[in-house]
């Protein structure tokens, strides 16, 4: 740690006498989860900055050493909480490119819509949040009951609704039930009325612009220089998209458009979600046509067919010998994992969440590293403030939408 | 022409012979080895040429192998070429009592904290970073957490030794 009472040198023309030393953070409100930050200011500007990471360190790489494929999704669950679904999937997906395991296009088709849905629901609670902290409370909660349907089509498919630890290895635990199908229905008919207008209130609102344009900014070499990826990097004018770069659940079978930024300042943050949600919409009715359109046996696949790795259904556990033998080695964690090294990347809500997985023909990983997206980019963090108000930082905080989760692993 | 593993496995040798060496396309990603002098050359090589720009680092972290003796720890990088949208990852192995590697902070912005992160959990000194100190465990630490000398359970416990997860034979 650097000795803080040693101020640094205030830049010319300034009116102190000396800087000021704010600890922001770990628990202030305005940090929205565990985040310490040690800013020195000129007045109200910010001179430089010193991020804490760390708080909330939970040792996943360390955990998932002793655990069997199926039970590490629980702590996938656990790194970007907006919208883990979308880590569950990307877990299940490095694990069957390991095993070798080939889903069905059904079950891509059913991914493709449970990973949109929640890349809308982290997409709003970042842009809505990016209003709570200019002052604009409305929005927020507004959005909020979307986010509250999505859960409830969570609830319907896995039972869980935060944490969803959502699908197995090879697919789905169970097919989408009528309820999910109508409440996808109810969904898609009101959630754009209520995006539209959340984007009316905020988009071309003066004091909204005024808070928003040209803070926090970043260029596009600076900000693959710091490996941002996601919403972040296409803010700055980059159209990388791991969707469209290493397609996979067959998002080749999609058309959409990636939306990018031209300064990367805040501004462009929110903008860039915001039309990612639109995408996201019509990636999922895209996927919803695309699930109709099967028929007769195909239309009730949900799963592959993978007795080694995949749950056998209850009442054949109960009823024949191979599956109560399935079943016994699969919750034991006594399928052994073919020996590999495997690295698979997902878009996730705020960019490339990678799993670099190695096996050495044992029954856990020998190794598993997460690549976090948030916890690579909050890097530029001091960079990005550096010069600007303290009021900047919070909005440039909220609307790099960082996740502590994620962030600490 | 789109630049494939082939051309860049070509391009690669040209310039450094045959000090990479295993080289491998496990799941068709390109991995070699290279000696741990070598890693900033490859790396800079990597991003000035016209042809392979790889220019964006997308993953660094370590794994352990306590059984390489003399190269126990592998620094495994992840490097990307957006452009042509090829990767590669590319491994140096160093001794796990003399871990110092160069550091790529130079090159690279987003490594400054996978380094940190890297030597925080598996003790890996890389030479010329600007802030080489732990991330994510407190500073009073005096061990790296991801080394496999280091068990998660507690040691009392047998139900949850190595041989109920399919490797080795157990300590009795």
């Amino acid at each position: 740690m650097s000795d803080y009472s040693q101020h640094i040198s205030l830049p010319k023309g300034s009116l102190e006498t000396q800087t000021t030393t704010l600890n922001l953070g770990p628990t202030h409100p305005a940090t929205h989860g565990v985040f310490q930050n040690i800013i020195e200011l000129d007045g109200e500007r910010i001179v430089s900055a010193e991020q804490t990471v760390g708080y909330i360190h939970r040792a996943f790489e360390k955990i998932a050493e002793r655990r069997p494929l199926y039970q590490i999704t629980v702590l996938t669950d656990r790194l970007n909480y907006c919208s883990a679904p979308l880590n569950n999937m990307g877990w299940h997906m490095t694990c069957e490119k390991l095993l070798g395991i080939k889903t069905p296009k059904r079950v891509d088709y059913l991914r493709v819509i449970i990973m949109e849905l929640s890349r809308i629901t982290d997409h709003l609670i970042c842009n809505s949040i990016v209003g709570v902290d200019s002052g604009a409370f409305t929005g927020f909660l507004y959005v909020m009951q979307y986010r509250e349907l999505v859960y409830e089509i969570y609830e319907e498919i896995c039972g869980a609704r935060l944490t969803t630890n959502m699908g197995r290895i090879g697919g789905f635990e169970r097919n989408f039930n009528d309820i999910v199908w109508q409440k996808l229905d109810k969904f898609l008919v009101e959630f754009p009325k209520a995006w539209k207008e959340f984007e009316d209130l905020f988009m071309r609102n003066r004091i909204f612009m005024d808070r928003l344009i040209g803070t926090g900014a970043i260029s596009a070499e600076r900000a693959l220089n710091y490996g941002f990826t996601g919403p972040n990097l296409r803010a700055a004018g980059v159209d990388y998209d791991v969707r469209v770069h290493t397609p996979y659940s067959s998002y080749e079978d999609f058309e959409f458009t990636i939306p990018v930024g031209t300064t990367g300042d805040n501004y462009d943050r929110f903008l860039v979600r915001g039309q990612e949600v639109w995408q996201s919409i019509s990636i999922i009715k895209q996927a919803y046509e695309k699930v109709k359109q099967f028929k007769g046996a195909e239309a009730e696949v949900y799963h592959a067919d993978a007795p080694e790795y995949y749950l056998p259904e209850k009442e054949l556990v109960y009823t024949t010998i191979e599956s109560l033998i399935w079943h016994f080695k699969i919750v034991m964690g006594e399928s052994d994992i073919p020996k590999g090294e495997v690295y698979h990347s997902v878009e996730g809500a705020n960019g490339e969440l990678g799993f670099y997985l190695i096996s050495d023909g044992g029954r856990t990983p020998y190794r598993l590293h997460f690549r976090r997206p948030s916890f690579i980019y909050y890097q530029a963090f001091s960079e990005l403030i550096k010069g600007n108000m303290l009021s900047d930082a919070i909005m440039t905080m909220s609307s790099l939408n960082l996740i502590a989760g994620e962030l600490d692993a | 022409m789109t630049l494939t593993n082939e051309i860049v496995k070509q391009k690669l040798i040209e310039k450094f012979g045959d000090q990479l060496t295993n080289w491998e396309e496990p799941y068709s990603f390109l991995t070699f080895t290279a000696p741990k002098d070598l890693n900033i050359k490859v790396l800079q090589f990597l991003y000035d040429d016209e042809t392979l720009k790889f220019r964006f680092l997308t993953d660094l972290t370590a794994v352990h192998y306590p059984d390489r003796k003399g190269e126990e720890i592998a620094v495994v990088y992840h490097l990307h070429n957006l452009e042509d949208n090829v990767r590669l990852r590319f491994k140096v192995y160093t001794d796990e009592e003399k871990t110092e590697v160069f550091t790529a902070t130079a090159l690279y912005e987003t490594a400054n904290w996978l380094e940190r992160e890297t030597y925080d959990f598996l003790g890996v000194h890389f030479i010329g970073h600007p802030n080489l100190k732990r991330i994510m465990n407190v500073e009073e630490m005096d061990y790296f957490p991801l080394r496999k000398q280091y068990p998660l359970e507690d040691q009392t416990r047998h139900d949850k030794d190595d041989e109920m997860f399919g490797r080795g034979g157990s300590i009795f």
